[in-house]
């Protein structure tokens, strides 16, 4: 590992902005936000697929990724972000190295040759290149290609450097929006600037949940100046400096973004979620408060109230309905971490009992809310194997799973419902809105007619005498009336 | 129970229903060495052959007795049997199959009758079994043709004779593809059951190459085989139109077993049950495997049918068989059937309306259906209304392959649910900030950048 990457990282892990990095020995914190990962007993993704994550729901960029074809081969087109505008964002672009190019030390003239290429096929506001496990590690200098590229071509070519075995997803993430902040974010100036620029950080517009959102917003006229890095276009998050307040989606791993805005620009930045009725108004409430603590008209807090007041009143009376359809279900919860539990407490008034939660990536703050939100810190559990959670959802302890796609299968081979509520999911359940339609979803998964014709017993696993009855006498007769159910 | 809705109104648009006689001819096609007669004047049969090379895309041995103006007030019974003299010399056919059709039926002539007497003065005509079937294209649609086609023959053909203790009649129904009974038959095969199937499509319009040109039918359920059927240990009637079917084979002291549907896990299952104590044999273990990986169908397709509105146009018995389906899969069905009957009664739903395309094409507006299941004809509403367009029933002129679909057993019915499931993901959904309410993007931001610099 370069030096400059290793100190990167190093800063990537010390981040005053964060409660739980502050509460960290020094010791502690040099190991990083991350748990060592195990050999033979880790899932996740790396600091690349973490970096793209975060950056690749920039609409008009070129994503290029330095690598021989595994890197993005096998990684693009498989995330739901949406944009209201260019798709160059969902095309794959790599260099495909070959066992030749890196023998023969060719990666950096390749990837000048990409670039070139790609501004020509494209025309992209800018160009990302992401470093990755190989290019680091035969010492391709992309820093030094992209200056160069950027000034031979006249196009913004920013180095995204990233190689997997420097960690994992989550300091992909740090990795990648830090590199916004060093080479992207003030290098472009708005038309007008309004005293109700924000910046969200933190949200993909996955199925186009920021849209759910982005109505309310509309409606108390907030303009949504930089994002990162839901339906971004590159001159929003080079504008970036110019907002009055930066919210934070739920997200850890964007909080040094939000601190280094606030240090370099003086946007003060708060932490909120867009994930259930409560957390919405919160999330509202706060945004608009800010606002106006930074020169917003002060009417502002006012039609927030009444637009809350009004929105929470329209989703519980869209709930209301549905009630009867989810209440007294179980649920286990196995996410990510925080970002789920207004879901919950939603959940919970609408009469589902939550009968888990993980708390894998969870802090002591995190905790005290759980127990706040469920009364009790009984059912919070660490990491759960597979086998574990196909055995309690086969004896029926749960009616419902609600995880990431990788556990998707070991509820469904338990024939328990599943909700995908992690990025790779195809429906969108934020705001107000999304919460109705994440109930309608749940409504739909266990409520299908399907799980009873799957969970009853093959015509020869039946014992005997709950065969049913044997047609044959009743049908033998001419003009009987044999039914369905019959035979 | 659903509701039968017959609407009030002259105007039929854009028919969905098929002709009885067609659904007859189509069944009398199945028996070797068959040629379909119509009774009726020379249009009715034009018309219904067209349709059926469409489909097919076979030549079809549809002949007729060509009624003109003299024999339609003074009575066909003539044209019969210069029709039968001339096939005779023409093709040999070994079985002459008749449907009448609504202009001979609407003049009241007494086929049976006619035909009775004719055959018992032309000995000569007694190497060609002569059947006939009651089918005006006023009453019923396609499988009731059919059905009255499979009755007619077993009528004639069938008597009661020594039993034959591995041997099960199968009736399959109008709506099934030759790939639907060799499943079927396969089925039965397994549990060490040997079936005949009347009528056999497999066997005659599965689409082969024949060696020569004959002008009956390429092959089918063999004359002697039928004969045998009085002594089968059951009979298996596939949908409620072969009901009556299974009835007469019942009064030869056959024991008969209706299933309104093969497809679906709890159709299949009851199906399998039904082979298990015929037959006293084991589950095959590919059998086992089938029903396994079918269930593991069901999981990955509900997420993609569940709560899928369906508008779905079929004749009864087939569209029994696969709304159920769907709506097992938590699928929203909109439905219009071509005839009432009471399989459409069953269907899981509120209400059904015996109607056209024009009827399903309003409905389907008004429900907000994502996808539609109907005949070939139904691609011009598909296309009106943008939807994904999964073709079942006859006719289907404007695909190949169709004998080839197999929606019938554990392994039809897991293809029909990755097609539903595909034809929906076929028309993938972009979310659009305008779904949501939310105002666009400033182009301010949107790049516009010089063209771009290379050298």
């Amino acid at each position: 590992m370069s030096e400059a990457l290793k100190q990167k990282i190093q800063d990537a892990f010390h981040e005053p902005g964060c409660a739980t990095n502050t509460a960290k020995s020094e010791g502690e914190r040099r190991k990083g936000c991350a748990k060592q990962l195990t050999p033979g007993a880790a899932a996740g993704g790396c600091a690349f697929d973490g970096a793209m994550i975060a950056l690749q729901p920039i609409t008009d960029v070129a994503h290029l990724v330095h690598a021989p074809l595994a890197c993005w081969g096998n990684g693009w087109d498989n995330r739901g972000s949406a944009s209201s505008g260019s798709d160059l964002y969902r095309r794959g672009f790599t260099t495909d190295l070959t066992e030749l190019d890196i023998v023969m030390g060719r990666g950096e003239a390749r990837l000048f040759r990409a670039i070139r290429e790609v501004i020509a096929q494209e025309n992209p506001a800018a160009v990302f290149v992401y470093a990755t496990c190989v290019t680091a590690l035969i010492g391709d200098d992309i820093g030094a290609v992209c200056k160069a590229a950027a000034e031979r071509f006249g196009r913004p070519v920013i180095p995204i450097n990233v190689p997997g075995y420097a960690g994992s997803k989550n300091l992909g993430n740090k990795l990648g929006v830090d590199a916004l902040v060093e080479h992207v974010v003030g290098t472009m100036e708005p038309a007008t600037e309004t005293a109700c620029d924000i910046n969200i950080l933190g949200d993909f517009n996955l199925s186009g949940e920021l849209w759910q959102v982005k109505p309310l917003l509309d409606r108390l006229g907030i303009r949504i100046l930089g994002s990162v890095s839901g339906d971004a276009r590159y001159a929003q998050v080079a504008m970036m400096h110019r907002a009055r307040v930066t919210m934070l989606v739920c997200s850890h791993a964007f909080l040094g973004i939000a601190r280094k805005l606030e240090d370099r620009y003086g946007i003060p930045w708060f932490e909120g979620s867009f994930y259930g009725i409560s957390d919405t108004s919160d999330a509202l409430r706060t945004l608009c408060r800010m606002l106006v603590a930074r020169g917003a008209p002060a009417d502002l807090l006012t039609r927030c109230e009444a637009l809350i007041a009004e929105e929470e009143a329209r989703t519980w009376a869209a709930l209301e309905p549905l009630r009867p359809a989810v209440a007294g279900r179980r649920v286990l919860l196995y996410t990510g971490g925080h970002k789920t539990w207004s879901v919950v407490s939603a959940l919970q008034e609408l009469g589902m009992e939550v009968v888990g939660t993980s708390m894998r990536k969870a802090t002591p703050g995190d905790r005290e809310r759980v127990t706040e939100i469920m009364g009790t810190d009984a059912h919070m559990y660490e990491n759960m194997a597979p086998k574990e959670m196909y055995r309690m959802l086969r004896e029926a302890r749960a009616d419902v799973l609600m995880s990431g796609g990788r556990s998707q299968f070991v509820a469904l081979k338990a024939r328990v419902p599943w909700i995908d509520v992690n990025q790779e999911k195809h429906e969108p359940y934020a705001g107000y809105m999304g919460m109705v339609d994440l109930v309608r979803a749940i409504d739909r998964s266990i409520n299908n007619p399907m799980w009873a014709e799957l969970r009853d017993p093959a015509p020869w696993d039946r014992p005997p005498e709950a065969a049913p009855a044997a047609p044959f006498e009743l049908a033998a007769v001419p003009g009987s009336k044999a039914d369905f159910e019959d035979c | 129970m659903a509701r039968l809705i017959h609407p009030d109104r002259a105007l039929s648009t854009n028919p969905l229903k098929v002709s009885a006689p067609l659904g007859a001819a189509m069944a009398y096609l199945g028996i070797e060495g068959a040629i379909p007669l119509f009774h009726g004047a020379q249009g009715c049969t034009a018309f219904a052959m067209v349709h059926m090379v469409r489909h097919f895309k076979e030549a079809i041995p549809l002949q007729t007795t060509a009624m003109n103006e003299v024999s339609a007030i003074l009575g066909g019974g003539e044209q019969i049997e210069e029709a039968i003299e001339n096939l005779r010399k023409r093709a040999s056919p070994q079985f002459i199959g008749i449907a009448s059709t609504a202009l001979v039926e609407t003049r009241g002539e007494d086929i049976a009758g006619e035909l009775r007497e004719m055959l018992a003065r032309r000995r000569d005509f007694a190497d060609t079994a002569v059947v006939y079937a009651a089918t005006p294209d006023f009453a019923g649609g396609l499988e009731e043709g059919w059905a009255r086609a499979v009755e007619a023959i077993v009528e004639a053909l069938v008597a009661e004779g020594p039993r034959r203790l591995r041997q099960v009649n199968l009736l399959p129904g109008a709506n099934m593809t030759a790939a639907d009974i060799e499943e079927i038959a396969g089925l039965i095969r397994a549990f060490g059951l040997h079936p005949v199937i009347l009528p056999d499509l497999s066997l005659s319009l599965d689409g082969h190459l024949a060696e020569d040109w004959r002008g009956h039918s390429l092959g089918g359920t063999r004359l002697a085989d039928i004969a045998t059927m009085g002594g089968s240990i059951a009979t298996l009637a596939l949908g409620e139109a072969m009901r009556p079917a299974a009835e007469k084979l019942a009064a030869l002291g056959v024991p008969a077993h209706v299933f309104p549907s093969v497809t679906g896990l709890k159709a299949v299952d009851a199906f399998v049950a039904t082979l298990m104590r015929l037959s006293g044999a084991e589950v095959p273990a590919a059998v086992r495997r089938d029903r396994a990986r079918l269930a593991d169908a069901m999981l990955d397709a509900h997420f993609h049918i569940g709560g899928l509105k369906v508008a779905m146009g079929l004749d009864p018995d087939l569209g029994l068989a696969l709304g159920t389906t769907l709506a097992a899969m938590g699928a929203e069905l909109t439905v219009v059937a071509s005839t009432a009957s009471p399989a459409v009664e069953r269907l899981p739903v509120e209400e059904v309306l015996i109607g056209d395309l024009g009827d399903l094409e309003r409905l389907a507006r008004a429900s907000g259906a994502r996808l539609l299941l109907t005949h070939a004809h139904g691609r011009m509403m598909a296309e009106r209304l943008h939807l994904p367009h999964v073709r079942a029933g006859f006719p289907i002129f404007d695909r190949l392959g169709t004998m080839d679909a197999c929606r019938t057993g554990y392994r039809g019915t897991r293809a029909f649910l990755y097609e539903i499931a595909n034809a929906v993901l076929s028309h993938p959904h972009r979310p659009r900030p305008e779904d949501f309410g939310a105002a666009r993007i400033s182009p301010e931001f949107d790049h516009a950048p010089p063209p771009p610099q290379t050298h």
